[in-house]
Parts: structure tokens; sequence; C-alpha cells
């Protein structure tokens, strides 16, 4: 018994090293931030681009323009353009906007919380206890958005 | 010459919109006139009961392409007429065991229909509910006419529905909350209103309310007002009717969405009735 657990411990120990993945009802809101990434792994801005123009994951287009993606089609204006947005905001708070906006932006907010369980009712059935990203594709996102700094002046 | 000229401004406009960053485009100014006919798109908004969140309300007609807008306007162009005439010949043909049609009893039909699509949702004594104008034909089918009601959406109930709505073409919405308990199914609706649903965590009143004029992708959000339903969707390419956008929108949502004229979107059909109150009949709208 005292082996096995010792064994578990040891087992244990890498993952708590590297940082273990938030769970939606877990993330930490720090004022106007999420200082600590959700998942495991740091964030693929590569992988964060496709999340934003995906329509089934981030659809991030369908409310906010950017420059950065050519050829977007129609992009919607419900939300701010994402040019500069990296000069705007810190990782922690595009964490936190993205996590949850209604947390930054109160309850009027338009804009879905993407790892969070605090929805709507009646969430349709295959749906339920799901978050719209994973951890995963939140930090890639975040990565991203950290990419888009504001172009000076020509 | 003039008219070709405003017309040419806007597509200019637009196109311009399409490729800059869009900023909040208000809808257009515009008079909409079909047969004649002309059409209120803008009005007061109604005043009793107290609440209405918006001055003025507005026409889904004034938040559509130049296109769009051009294709209500010409009855002839509007894809959403053929129902219509499908909706008189129902109108006209006996059927069920009494052998009747609605003809039989209400001959004139452009007399005796005018107003009534405009008066719709009306409360229904005898169900207690209020009653929409698929749930009167259905009602007529079974005890007048020795007919089966019409199912959900069947082409036929949405044909006959476009007929009888259009004989109010250009009369405004005005339904009467005094009889019976209307009143409560509008605080319903109100309530569903302004419900949060899904996964997406929206209510009607995120997009229609605090965000109309803005665009999600290509779609500028409207009021909402319901006074063109059913209405010809582009992107359906066919009549939709009322009930099937409520359950279209929160479907959306990622919501599992209510049964077609179940008591929440009767209630919702109510207060949205209510808040377009003083727009013209469209039916049948053109819309994206």
């Amino acid at each position: 018994m005292k082996r096995l657990s010792a064994l578990a411990f040891i087992l244990a120990l890498p993952t708590a090293a590297l940082a273990a993945e938030v769970a939606p009802g877990e993330v930490s809101f720090d004022g106007m931030a999420v200082s600590e990434p959700v998942a495991k792994s740091a964030g693929d801005p590569e992988a964060g681009r496709e999340v934003f123009v995906d329509r089934g994951l981030g659809n991030c287009l369908a409310c906010h323009q950017n420059s950065e993606i050519e050829n977007a089609q129609f992009p919607g204006n419900v939300g701010p353009s994402m040019d500069g947005v990296a000069s705007r905001w810190e990782p922690g708070q595009l964490r936190a906007i993205i996590v949850n906006a209604k947390e930054i932006f109160g309850p009027d907010t338009i804009m879905p919380g993407f790892y969070t369980l605090d929805v709507g009712v009646d969430v349709a059935e295959d749906r339920k206890g799901e978050t719209i990203l994973s951890a995963q594709q939140v930090e890639d996102v975040v990565a991203y958005l950290a990419t888009l700094e504001q172009e000076s002046a020509q | 010459m003039k008219k070709t000229a405003i017309l040419l401004t806007g597509v200019v406009t637009l196109t311009t919109l399409a490729l800059a960053p869009r900023v909040l485009a208000d809808p257009v100014d515009e008079a909409l006139t079909i047969d004649g006919q002309e059409i209120i798109t803008t009005a007061p908004a109604p005043t009793e009961p107290e609440g209405h969140p918006f001055d003025e309300v507005r026409s889904g007609w004034l938040y559509r392409e130049p296109d769009t807008r051009s294709m209500e306007a010409d009855s002839f162009e509007n894809p959403g007429m053929l129902a219509v005439e499908r909706g008189e010949e129902i109108w006209n043909t006996a059927e069920g065991e009494a052998g009747q049609s609605c003809a039989s009893c209400h001959e004139d039909a452009s007399e005796f229909l005018k107003g009534v699509g405009a008066s719709y949702p009306k409360w229904d004594e005898a169900s207690g509910k209020p009653i929409n104008i698929e749930l009167f034909i259905n009602k007529h089918r079974e005890e007048k006419m020795g007919a089966e009601a019409y199912k959900f959406d069947e082409d036929a109930q949405k044909d006959l529905t476009a007929f009888i709505k259009n004989q109010s073409l250009g009369i405004p919405v005005e339904i009467d909350l005094s009889e019976g308990d209307m009143m409560s199914w509008w605080e319903e609706g109100k309530e569903r209103y302004y419900l949060r649903t899904g996964q997406l965590n929206l209510s009607c009143a995120t997009c229609h309310e605090q965000n109309n004029g803005r665009y999600i992708r290509a779609d500028h959000l409207s009021q909402g007002n319901t006074n063109g339903f059913p209405t010809y969707r582009l992107k359906q390419g066919a009549l939709v009717s009322l009930h099937n956008r409520f359950r279209g929108c929160i479907r959306d949502t990622r919501a599992e969405f209510p049964d077609a004229f179940s008591d929440e979107l009767m209630a919702l059909e109510v207060y949205t009735a209510w808040r377009g109150g003083g727009l013209s009949v469209e039916t049948p709208a053109v819309r994206q």
C-alpha cells in the first residue's frame, strides 16, 4: 500500500511541475486577468489562428474584423476589431476575456464565454457539460492574439 | 434619374462597407410601396404597456441589401407571392367531410380577411390561450370542415397563412392585449425574450435589441420584428414560418428548442407582435 502511494506520488510529480490543466470552474480571475495558463502546454499561435477562423470553433470573425486574416468572408462588427489587440490587452487579460467575457465586461455582453460552464439555459444535449473551446485551444488563441501588435502608421 | 442615383450611391456605400472595417450601419431611410400600397416601415413604438425599449420600431426591410429590398417591393419578383397564389387556391378548395372550403363561408376573401392578419395572435376563449393564424386555420379545419389539422410547417399551412396575412398587406399590426389573459402571455413572452439560452448564452434581446444595426458576418441585425412572416428567406430558398424562425434562432444559441405552437413560443409570438406594433403587415416579406 505504502509503496503504491509513493509510486503514485512520483508519477504525479512531473505533471504537477508542468502545471495541470485548469478545469472551467477552477479558473481564477484576478482583477481583469487570468494570469495562469489554463492548459498544460504553451499556446501555439498557428493553431490559434485556425481556431479564430473556424466557424465550428472560435468563429471569431463572425463578430470581429481582423486585417491579419486575408480574404476573410464578411467579418462582423458586433465586437471590436482585433487589429492591434495585443497593444491594448495583456495576454492574461485576453485569456480572461476568452474564458468568460462576462467576468470582464459584465453580464450584458454578447460575447460568449469560451471556457466556462456558466452558460444559458436549455443547453443542447450534445453540448451539455462542454465548453466551446478546450483549454489548449484557449491558450492557442491567446498566443495568436498576442501576435496582433499595432502596426505603426505608414 | 434621381432614383438611379440614389440606388447607385447605395451600392457604392455597401461595397465600401464590405471592404473597409464596418462601423455601426444604420438601416436605410427609404420608402416602401408594394402594388401601390404604402407600407409603414417605421412607426412610433407602442406605449401600452410601458417599457418598450425603442422610441421607433423599424421593419427588417430597412436592414436588407438593395437587391433584397427591391425584390420585396415588386410583387412579380417576390418568390413568396407564389405561395400566396397557392394559398388562394387552398382557400377556394373544398376539403374534409363537410365538403366545405374557406370560401364557402367567407365568400369575399379580400374583404373578409382585411385586417385579420394584422390582429393576430388573438385570445381564444375556447382553448383559454392565444391562437395565431396557423392555429386558427387548424381549428376551422377540424371544427367546421371536418378536415385534418395541418402538421407544423407543411406547405399548405405556410401557403394559406401567407395568403391570409397578405390580405392585410399595408395594415399596421395591432394586437388586442385586453382580451382574456393576454397580458400574462405578454409577460411570459417578455421573460422568454430576455432569457439567455444555450452554450452561446444569448437571448433574443442580445442581438435584436442591444446589437441591432450591427453585423454578425454578413447578417445586418434587425429589431427582429415579425410583421413580414411567413417570410421568404433567400438563405433557405423557401417561405419560412415564424415558429420555424423562432426555433432556428434558439437552436443557433446551441440550445434545445421548444415545439412549434408550444406555450413558450406562443407567448413569444404575442410579445414580439406587440414589440413590432404599428408596422404594416408585409407578408410575404423577403429577407436574407
